[in-house]
């Protein structure tokens, strides 16, 4: 049997499934944080498949979805200006701005682009060097450390006519900021395990301390993210509240310690706006001084660019974990994937998005 | 978090044409539903499948266009030109219909060199010959460098329809087996990988082939055949669901039986993409009668673009918007929806 067929296989799914049956006693709410976990269990249906009482809370670990508005307005300003290239990652061009997304600009005549790694980027930019190639960069620790290497390596080659439209985030810091919440539900985190690859394991050992929370490393197959609920409802039962790593073959403990050399010597630690959440502390990465000459919202001037969003959908909750897609009065009437109120519906990894692609049609 | 305000867009309308209005999605449907067929309506356009049916003089033909913008131009397993004749050929195929003559029209970039020109024509005829059909009339213009990809080529097919065939979207009936010939996701992934540069191992090569053949020899045989889709753009889900919505009934698949070749769905994962909505070149969605299915299994079978043929799923129940229910493989039954337009790569 294959890896990818074994971490998807019937069998081991229920005789997890059945082990979290035996040992659940009253219900609890998790949080899974990361959208690919999200993805995985609307798309597999393993929340179906936990006993009555056990919830799962769908965190705010999409980075599409939490890219604020402004960054998606600043990437727009930028994509219209003559003589730019700008390039992104996919599921970014759909995120809709305050008057557009990047799709409709390109249909528009901007030079807009999909790459699948910042290099590529740096290739275009090679290629092209009468032109100003942009990359906007979003994403947690997990991509970070690919656009700090675009932005090492430009430097490191001068390749001046390349810069960064980078809006990174922080796992640990919404955590905390989560838990800080009066309106905190959340008893145990399935932590995001590609984060850790990066990142390892050590940083949340004061959270789960401080707080009293399980946090579990977990996966993102449908029996990485059992394995992750199992661990985590055990610690919950058991009364204890400890970092486990239940992704072993892929996390270590340490993580990744050239990516996270990488990242301390291209980003600091800054404060960001997160969409639906509104500002996290230490919540973002933004290039540090030594690379401000590739910081695109200072080449183009458009770091003075702060939207005002209207209030019009009720993404903060639900990425709060306070309210279920589904449950929102828009879902599906006022907010589809082709006209999406907020970012949570836009991306593939969102949490409405999830509920409307695999959930809309369930009770028709 | 205290003075937490919910912050969201305003809903967005697109109103030029993006890319994702030509992605086989949801914009695609409301591109033709309201802008293309208000403006022609006519009852065979209405018909709504791969081939309009027309009747002259007592024969029964099937007719059909397509145009092909496949970048790159040559990709493993295929190339644009043999891509033009097979989708065309397939087209008619899924009417039933036996394709007669095809015709050929060229739209060249400036630049293109005509070596290439020379190949992909050669590959055109090739599969026109194999197919047994003749390339019969076309037309060729040129646009200024920078206005096309090299070459489009469109083409468009006839083909008769045999006295007893109703292949069509509304024969399918309950309890019908689905069947398809082949592995899914071949072509697009094939395409994919091409493009942008990523090497595997080993290449995973477009399923690109005219199904015709295959097509008359499930007739030849008696086999009662309901329903066929090819399932390109969109794949296989969107393929079923259209069918699903137009016969206004339940299909249930099982995920766990869906035939998805290792390499292809390790392709899929990396670039974050549901295999099940990437496009095929030489695939079907056949529909018979459950009494069939043994019988059309084993004609499939003996031919070479059908050795892998399986039974994926079954027509139920009526109901009123028609859907489709994926059995997980952890076996939890979920419905598949149309995407927007095109998959985008994922972010991680």
């Amino acid at each position: 049997m294959s890896l990818q067929k074994a971490f998807r296989d019937p069998a081991a799914a229920k005789r997890l499934s059945a082990a979290i049956a035996a040992i659940t006693t009253r219900p609890w709410n998790i949080m899974e944080v990361c959208g690919g976990q999200t993805h995985s269990i609307i798309k597999y249906g393993i929340d179906q498949l936990l006993p009555e009482g056990v919830n799962l809370i769908h965190g705010p670990g999409c980075p599409v979805c939490v890219t604020p508005l402004e960054y998606i307005d600043k990437a727009l300003a930028i994509a219209a200006l003559p003589n730019v290239i700008l390039c992104s990652f996919g599921d970014m061009l759909r995120v809709p701005g305050s008057r557009q997304d990047l799709l409709g600009l390109k249909a528009e005549g901007a030079d807009v682009r999909i790459v699948y790694s910042p290099t590529d980027a740096l290739e275009i930019a090679r290629k092209h060097p009468n032109q100003e190639v942009v990359f906007f960069g979003v994403g947690f620790e997990t991509t970070a450390p690919t656009i700090g290497l675009a932005a090492y390596q430009a430097k490191q080659s001068q390749l001046n006519n390349f810069s960064l439209l980078a809006c990174h985030v922080r796992v640990p810091p919404v955590i905390e900021a989560l838990l800080d919440s009066p309106d905190n539900r959340v008893q145990g985190f399935l932590g995001a395990g590609h984060v850790c690859t990066i990142m390892g394991c050590g940083e949340y050992v004061p959270l789960a301390e401080r707080y009293r929370v399980p946090i579990v490393i977990t996966g993102f197959e449908p029996v990485d993210v059992l394995h992750g609920l199992y661990a985590c409802i055990k610690q919950l039962e058991e009364g204890r509240f400890e970092v486990e790593n239940a992704y072993r073959r892929v996390v270590r403990e340490h993580g990744n310690p050239a990516a996270q050399q990488l990242l301390r010597q291209v980003f600091e630690v800054v404060d960001r706006n997160w969409r639906g959440l509104g500002t996290i502390k230490h919540g973002g990465l933004a290039l540090n001084d030594d690379y401000r000459d590739f910081n695109a919202e200072r080449r183009f001037s458009v770091d003075a660019i702060a939207t005002q969003e209207p209030v019009a959908c009720r993404s903060g909750d639900v990425l709060k974990g306070l309210l279920k897609p589904s449950e929102c009065s828009e879902f599906g009437v006022r907010c589809t994937p082709e006209k999406p109120l907020g970012a949570t519906m836009v991306s593939s990894e969102g949490a409405c998005a999830a509920y409307y692609r695999y959930r809309r049609l369930q009770h028709g | 978090m205290a003075d937490f305000e919910p912050n969201c867009p305003l809903p967005l309308q697109y109103d030029r044409i993006v890319m994702a209005h030509g992605g086989g999605g949801r914009l695609m449907q409301q591109l033709l539903d309201t802008l293309v067929r208000p403006v022609f309506r006519n009852p065979v356009l209405d018909q709504n499948h791969d081939s309009a049916v027309v009747e002259i003089n007592g024969t029964r033909l099937a007719f059909t266009t397509d145009s092909y913008v496949v970048k790159p131009l040559f990709f493993p397993g295929g190339d644009i030109g043999k891509l033009a004749v097979c989708g065309t050929l397939n087209d008619l195929a899924m009417s039933g219909a036996k394709p007669l003559y095809l015709t050929c029209s060229l739209i060249i970039e400036e630049g293109l060199p005509a070596a290439d020109l020379q190949r992909i024509l050669e590959s055109m005829q090739q599969a026109a010959s194999e197919a047994g059909v003749l390339i019969v009339t076309g037309d060729t213009k040129t646009v200024d460098r920078g206005k096309g990809d090299g070459l489009y080529i469109n083409t468009a097919g006839i083909g008769l329809i045999g006295e007893q065939v109703n292949v069509n979207p509304s024969a399918i009936r309950p309890g019908d087996s689905i069947i398809v010939n082949s592995d899914l996701a071949r072509h697009g992934i094939a395409v994919m990988l091409e493009r942008e540069g990523m090497n595997f191992e080993h290449r995973i090569e477009s399923d690109c082939a005219d199904l015709s053949g295959l097509v008359q020899e499930l007739l030849q045989n008696g086999i009662e055949i309901h329903c066929l889709r090819d399932l390109t753009r969109g794949g296989l889900a969107s393929a079923l669901i259209e069918l699903a919505s137009a016969s206004r009934y339940e299909f249930e698949l099982g995920e766990s039986a869906l035939p998805v070749r290792e390499d292809v769905r390790a392709a899929c994962d990396i670039l974050g993409f549901d295999p099940l909505y990437i496009a095929n070149e030489g695939c079907f969605a056949l529909f018979v009668p459950e009494s069939q299915t043994e019988a059309a299994l084993s004609v499939l079978r003996r031919h070479p673009l059908g050795a892998q043929s399986l039974a994926i799923g079954r027509v139920k129940s009526a109901c009123s918007q028609g859907r489709v229910v994926l059995q997980t493989p952890i076996g939890v039954g979920r419905v598949l929806d149309l995407f927007s337009g095109e998959q985008l790569p994922r972010i991680c």
